[in-house]
This record gives structure tokens, C-alpha cells and sequence, in this order.
């Protein structure tokens, strides 16, 4: 049966772990990630899981470690952030690249330097182009929920997933989640069943081959296929955990979308603001609207275009900036969404909340009055001082 | 073309991205099935007259390009030799009357 608990983000992630129950966990402590597996290892340490848990010396190893579990054809998982997720951007490839479903608690936290420890997006979206799934969380429950599903998909399409949550905002405070019963999550999990293993004698295979000018290429494109079929299954496990347990996911959530004219786009916890001002507005009578991304890797182009097609103004709010000069990793993937399908709608980019600075009700409450009169300004340094 | 090479269909074309396995994951020993040794710098020739057959060189090779006979040395598998001179540099014969001795392939 499931049950309500009182439960941080990062315990509700190291209880997903419990109930999900892998067979290899490597992993080593960053802040603030550093409580989902130092819970977990308690788990270890008490008998509860069977998990093998390999304390490693570095994230760099704690990947390595994972890639050579998961070609076992175990079910692995790890968690890290910030400069713990960046140590292991060499392995991520890799990981991606045999085909390798394994499953990832990211704990979004601003990437040094300076340093920092709190929360922005900078630190996948760094990570975002080595062929993993990412889904962001609003709360604890996504967070809990996200862990569950990311086995399920990654392991269908043979992708690793990660699923993040924002640091200190979700994973230090604590909230009422459900918790769904452990042999439920058993039985819609099920084993894990790799097309090859590196223990099989029977038929013995080898991993990580040289692959050059030949071969490379058509590697690549089976990634960016995977990636691309990634999509319906997705939304297949989405609907299918829905039916189980009562919360259905897709791509992303329309929140008052239906009359919509201004439309803020966001990812993670702010999404949870971002609502309360929605409220607030159409109680006012504004046709204000969110669109909540939950899943940015793969890229729901033709989708999101579809929620945002009637909209008359559009702001994306980006927690990370990619130093480009063309505004966060958010905005221009929204804007060559709806150019590549000749939606001339306006949009403008509010890059907010580095380094855990927060986001408060006026701010958003701001942006939406932006939307409203018109901002001539297409990147926008929510909050900073000048 | 008769055997068919990993990767390759029953004409010797390469495989697509459709039809490759997956994650570039092999059946194990494929390497047999390819000449891996053609960046060679340096390649070990074996003088059989001085050799000690204390079968080091076998011992160390990390690609199994030493070739052995009833028991003895009997040279090298150069279609898989990466010439890395470990061989040379392990063999235990004297200098003036070596075993292995790394040649260059440009001469």
C-alpha cells in the first residue's frame, strides 16, 4: 500500500533507491548531493537492499565503476552534483555510447567558480549533450517519482538517465510525498534484461572497441536514434506509472495553459513559484500561463511548440547561463523550436537565480507584467545588481 | 570476400547504422578477424639462434602477437603487434647476442 511520509528531496531519492533495490551503487559525496547516498549506503549497511555498494575515490571513478557494472547487465545507479557531475563528464559519453542504462540522482548546484554550493542548472546543462535522458523535478514527489521511471526508460531505450532535482530548494526541505509500496515498484520495474553482459561466458562479448573513421559516425547516429525513440517511451512509462499509481507524467505540464496569452517556461522547483503567481494573476482575471519542462534531454521540440502556439508572449526562465552571449540553454532551444516551426511568437530569456539566488513572487510577478507592455530587452539578468 | 568480418556484410561493405550492433559491442575476439597492426613504428625481430626460449616475451606480449610452436618461440603475429618493444625490452638475453631486436618499419 502506499503511504505518506514527511521526506526531504534527498531522502525521497535515497528511499527510491531502497525500493528500486540495484544491484551496484558507486558513488561519491559531494554537497548537497552527498545525503542521498550516505542514506543509501545506511540502507547497505542495514540489510535492506542487496545492493553491492563501491565507495569509490572520485565521481570520475564512481562513473567508471558504474559503466563497468552496468556491462554485467546490473541494474546501477549513482548520485553526485555540481563539480562531482563535471569530474565525471568524460565517463557520461561512455556511458551513453555502450548503450548503457544507467540511472543518475543529479542534485542541481551551481558549477565553480566562484565557488558555490547552491542551487542552479548549470551543472547539467553542462552535461547535456553526452546522450543522457534528463528530467527536472518541481518537488520531492517529482523527484521520487523521476528516480522510479528514469530506471524504467533508460533501460527500455538503453540510454542512462538522469534525474535532477534542485539543490538545498527540493533536497533540503522536507515535504509530504507518497510513497508507493515496494513490491509495486518490483513488479513494474521488473530485472533488468541487458542484450549482453561481459560476465556471460557463454557468449563472451567485448565493450569499448576502437571506433574510428569507418564506424564512428554510424555509432553516433544509433545514439541520436535511441535518443530520438527515447521520446515515445517516455511518455509510454509516463502514462503506464500514471495508471499504476495515480500521477501520470508526459514531457512537460501545461499549468493554466488553455487561454494563455503570457507564458513563462521554466524548469524545476521556481515552476512551484511560478504557479502561486499564475493563481494570483488569473485571479485577477490575467490569461497568464506555465509551461513546466520535465524532460529537456530528449529536446520535446514539436511539443512544446504545440502548448505554446497561441500564446502572444513567451518568457523562458533559465537557472544557468552558457556564457554564450545568446542567453541561457533553455531560451535559444526554445526559440529553435518555434523557428524551425514558424511560430513568430515573442520570446525573451530571464536568466535567474545563479548560485541559489532566490527567485521571489514580485520577480515572476515582474515578468509577466514585462510580458504583458512588451520587453525590447531578449536577455534579461533577473535580479542582478548592477 | 568469404568470412564475414564483424561489421561488415557478405560482400565486404560496411554495415550502416541500422543493421551495426548497438554500443559498438562485439563478439568478444573480433580483433583476430582484422590486421590491427598496421600503425606499427618499430616491429621486434626475432633471432631464433639466440634465443633462450625462457618464453618471457609470450609472457608480457599485451596483444598475444607471440607465436608459439610445440613449446617454442617461433616469431611474431604482425598482422596484431602494436610494437611496443616489450618483448625486447623483457627479454633476457645478452646484448650482443639478442633474441628481439626492434627494427624500425621505415628504413
Amino acid at each position: 500500500m502506499p503511504s505518506f511520509a514527511a521526506k526531504t528531496g534527498n531522502e525521497a531519492m535515497a528511499e527510491a533507491m531502497r525500493q528500486i533495490n540495484p544491484d551496484v551503487v558507486a558513488a561519491y559525496p559531494i554537497t548537497p548531493a552527498t545525503e542521498i547516498v550516505m542514506i543509501f549506503s545506511q540502507f547497505v549497511a542495514d540489510g535492506l537492499v542487496n545492493t553491492e555498494f563501491v565507495p569509490v575515490e572520485s565521481e570520475h571513478s564512481a562513473m567508471s565503476a558504474c559503466v563497468g557494472a552496468s556491462s554485467t547487465g546490473a541494474r546501477v545507479m549513482t548520485g553526485t552534483s555540481s563539480q562531482g557531475l563535471a569530474l565525471m563528464y568524460e565517463i557520461l559519453p561512455i556511458a551513453a555510447a555502450l548503450r548503457l542504462p544507467i540511472i543518475m540522482c543529479v542534485v542541481n548546484r551551481a558549477l565553480s567558480g566562484p565557488i558555490n554550493i547552491h542551487c542552479d542548472h548549470s551543472d547539467t546543462m553542462g552535461g547535456r549533450d553526452f546522450g543522457w535522458i534528463q528530467m527536472f523535478s518541481e518537488n520531492a514527489q517529482e523527484a521520487y517519482d523521476n528516480t522510479l521511471q528514469a530506471v524504467k526508460i533508460a533501460e527500455k531505450i538503453n540510454l542512462p538517465a538522469m534525474a535532477t532535482t534542485d539543490g538545498f530548494i527540493i533536497i533540503h526541505c522536507m515535504e509530504k510525498i507518497e510513497m508507493l509500496d515496494t513490491q509495486d515498484i518490483q513488479s513494474f520495474l521488473g530485472e533488468r534484461k541487458a542484450q549482453n553482459s561481459l560476465l556471460d561466458l557463454e557468449k563472451p562479448v567485448s565493450f569499448g572497441g576502437l571506433d574510428l573513421q569507418d564506424y564512428y559516425f554510424e555509432h553516433r547516429k544509433q545514439m541520436a536514434d535511441a535518443m530520438d525513440r527515447a521520446g515515445d517511451v517516455i511518455l509510454e512509462v509516463g502514462k503506464e506509472f500514471g495508471k499504476k499509481f495515480g500521477r501520470e507524467y508526459g514531457y512537460f505540464e501545461e499549468y493554466q495553459m488553455a487561454d494563455a496569452e503570457h507564458v513563462i517556461v521554466a524548469l524545476g522547483s521556481t515552476c512551484g513559484t511560478t504557479k502561486a503567481v499564475v493563481d494570483d494573476l488569473r485571479s485577477k482575471g490575467e490569461k497568464v500561463g506555465l509551461l513546466k519542462l520535465r524532460v529537456f534531454r530528449p529536446f520535446p521540440a514539436k511539443e512544446i511548440v504545440t502548448a505554446l502556439s497561441k500564446a502572444k508572449s513567451i518568457a523562458v526562465l533559465d537557472r544557468s547561463d552558457g556564457l554564450s552571449t545568446q542567453g541561457g540553454q533553455l531560451y535559444t532551444e526554445v526559440c529553435a523550436a518555434l523557428f524551425e516551426n514558424d511560430k513568430k511568437i515573442p520570446v525573451i530569456d530571464y536568466i535567474y537565480g545563479l548560485g541559489g539566488r532566490d527567485i521571489s513572487i514580485d520577480e515572476i510577478k515582474s515578468i509577466y507584467a514585462d510580458l504583458k507592455k512588451g520587453n525590447k530587452n531578449k536577455i534579461n539578468y533577473l535580479g542582478v545588481r548592477e | 570476400m568469404t568470412e564475414n568480418k564483424p561489421g561488415m556484410n557478405q560482400d565486404g561493405s560496411r554495415q550502416g547504422w541500422k543493421s551495426l550492433p548497438a554500443g559498438d559491442i562485439m563478439e568478444a575476439g573480433s580483433a583476430d578477424k582484422f590486421n590491427t597492426g598496421d600503425w606499427r613504428s618499430d616491429r621486434p625481430v626475432f633471432n631464433a639462434a639466440n634465443c633462450i626460449q625462457c618464453l618471457k616475451c609470450w609472457v608480457v606480449c599485451p596483444d598475444a602477437s607471440v607465436l608459439v610452436k610445440d613449446g617454442k618461440i617461433v616469431g611474431f603475429d604482425y598482422d596484431h603487434c602494436k610494437g611496443c618493444g616489450i618483448c625486447d625490452f623483457e627479454c633476457p638475453t645478452k646484448p650482443e647476442k639478442r633474441a628481439i631486436t626492434m627494427e624500425p618499419e621505415r628504413k
